[in-house]
């Protein structure tokens, strides 16, 4: 089983992350489980949301103490909360930065991954949306879920909630974010 | 059947829409809004034919729910926490006018101080309401669970309010993977609401709700106690008619033992702390010790016979309650150390959980290593 666990900011769409995780890791015929970190919600707050992915069925439902990846939707946040508490060594970080991971200053030995994807974002939407798109950057760098099924989840979740030309541009916006992350 | 990644809530309202209810009086409160604002998007989609009706207070919607439901069709409403405190007067007076009313509690701790979150001091505050309680662990069971109240409130030997419990935001708030039957097979499982004690029709007048001289009440009681206790075979009838047509069971439909045949020691719980403890007793049957959880599903009726059964052979027991009776202990300790009082094992009563604090594995770990040591009331913090 994997967990990963999620930091944003409140408005920025964290919880939407996770869902789209697990329901296109569903997709790809896993088991999946997300849910937020139950905190007062208030907007540009930092808060968390959380995930499970395994092959078995999954009975765990404590929060998420020690993930193996860690998504970070804005690279603010590593100064304001410990985005690397209980990531186990050489466990995986993805953040959303125009920095360098050297630039970040993040301590200790991690597998660190970092994507533009506020700017690329602003050329797909208008305005930097990043919630949906760095789950490009997630399924690329971690490999645990097929671009298909994260575009399958996209249209589940935004087709009828949002219109076709809404999910069709997150589409766009996870594959260029998915081509451009290392 | 369809199987789709869904919120525990949405689950609920599904298996609400999928037993039709005419009327849902609600009114909106953490953590429990998402169901009723699920159920609010299906009727205006057209998927749903009830009547919503918006409320002052969760006094006013178990009122509406009573005035619905006595004018002999199916009613539904939710509520969590304060609300549910609101509603205790009218609570009463639907079981005791035999009223099947189904309700979904997103389980919250009551005030003071404030807190939206997680635990079960709410709707064990109305234990004595007369309401069937349900206890669910997960999205699917909430939603399969939604559908067997109304199956149960409804029949003819019960004819009582159901509530569905489910942990606020711990459950309720949790997207996973969840079965979703088709319309078709609930109608084959869940028949109309056909009243025959509680109508409204001006060819054939009653009173409903009247006064209650010293020469009935109390045989009223007496019948309403039997009714409550009759619930448990439709209970467990209910149960079996979901594992044969959906292939999903509960274990009796009253209690779901897990790994108990062989067990020495075990832990007793309610809801969704089921599932990390199932991860617990797993990890522990790996180094060979010999431990097994049992879920309470239903609180009320009290499942005692099913709990004496299986923990016949047990050295010691472990109960978590995440509610206290303040100025004694838990509160499914004491139901359970009442229900033993004569066996030879230990008996230990853990309070854990409360306004929202994460039960880890680590906390079961605990319990399973101290249930030697007979303690009452032990806090894990």
């Amino acid at each position: 089983m994997i967990e990963i666990r999620i930091h944003g900011r409140g408005g920025q769409g964290a919880v939407t992350t996770g869902q789209i995780m697990a329901i296109a890791a569903f997709h790809d015929g896993k088991e999946s489980q997300t849910f937020p970190n139950f905190g007062v919600e208030r907007a540009g707050a930092p808060v968390m949301a959380f995930a499970r992915i395994s092959d078995e069925v999954i009975n765990l439902r404590s929060q998420v103490y020690k993930p193996q990846v860690v998504l970070v939707l804005d690279s603010s946040l590593v100064e304001a909360v410990n985005v690397t508490e209980g990531l186990k060594d050489n466990g995986t970080i993805i953040i959303n930065t125009n920095k360098t991971a050297e630039e970040l200053g993040i301590k200790g030995s991690f597998d660190i991954h970092t994507i533009d994807a506020t700017s690329i974002t602003v050329g797909v939407f208008g305005k930097p949306i990043v919630n949906t798109p760095m789950l490009g950057a997630f399924a690329k760098v971690t490999g645990l879920m097929s671009l298909e099924s994260l575009k399958k989840a996209i249209d589940d979740k935004f087709v009828y909630a949002k219109g076709k030309k809404i999910a069709d541009l997150n589409k766009v916006a996870i594959e260029k974010v998915y081509s451009e992350t290392r | 059947m369809v199987r789709k990644v869904i919120e525990a809530s949405e689950a609920v309202a599904l298996g609400v829409k999928l037993s039709r209810p005419a009327v849902i009086p609600m009114y909106p409160i953490t953590p429990q809004t998402h169901i009723v604002e699920r159920l609010a998007e299906y009727i205006n989609d057209g998927e749903l034919d009830t009547k919503m009706l918006h409320v002052e207070s969760e006094h006013s919607a178990m009122s509406a729910a009573v005035g619905a439901q006595a004018t002999g069709v199916r009613s539904f409403t939710a509520t969590a926490s304060q609300g549910l405190a609101l509603m205790n007067e009218i609570l009463f007076i639907a079981s005791g006018m035999r009223l099947p009313i189904t309700m979904a509690v997103a389980n919250r701790a009551l005030a003071a101080p404030i807190n939206i979150w997680n635990d079960h001091s709410d709707s064990f505050s109305v234990r004595d309401a007369g309401w069937i309680q349900y206890y669910v662990e997960s999205a699917q069971e909430a939603l399969d669970t939604a559908i067997q109240a109304f199956m149960v409130a409804e029949d003819h030997s019960v004819l009582l309010p159901a509530m569905v419990c489910l942990d606020g935001f711990t459950l309720t708030h949790v997207y996973e993977p969840v079965d979703i039957p088709s319309q078709e097979e609930v109608d084959k499982v869940l028949k109309p609401y056909k009243a025959v004690h509680a109508f409204l029709d001006p060819d054939n007048p009653i009173t409903q709700g009247a006064i209650g001289f010293p020469n009935a009440f109390m045989d009223l009681k007496k019948d309403q106690h039997d009714a409550l206790l009759n619930a448990k075979n439709v209970i467990k009838e209910s149960n079996w008619i979901f594992a044969e047509k959906f292939g999903r069971g509960y274990g009796d439909g009253l209690v779901e033992p897990y790994m108990m045949e062989d067990a020495e020691y075990a832990v007793v719980a309610l809801g969704s702390v089921c599932g990390t403890i199932r991860v617990v007793v797993d990890e522990l049957r790996k180094k060979g010790k010999k431990v097994g959880m049992l879920k309470i599903r239903v609180f009320r009726p009290f499942p005692e016979e099913q709990i004496v059964e299986h923990t016949k052979g047990l050295k010691g027991l472990g109960i978590i309650d995440k509610e206290v009776s303040f100025g004694q202990e838990g509160t499914v300790y004491s139901e359970i150390r009442s229900a033993l009082y004569d066996k030879d094992l230990t008996i230990n009563g853990f309070i854990a959980g409360l306004g929202g604090r994460d039960i880890t594995p680590d906390h079961i770990r605990k319990v399973f290593d101290s249930l030697d040591a007979e303690k009452r009331t032990e806090w894990l913090f």
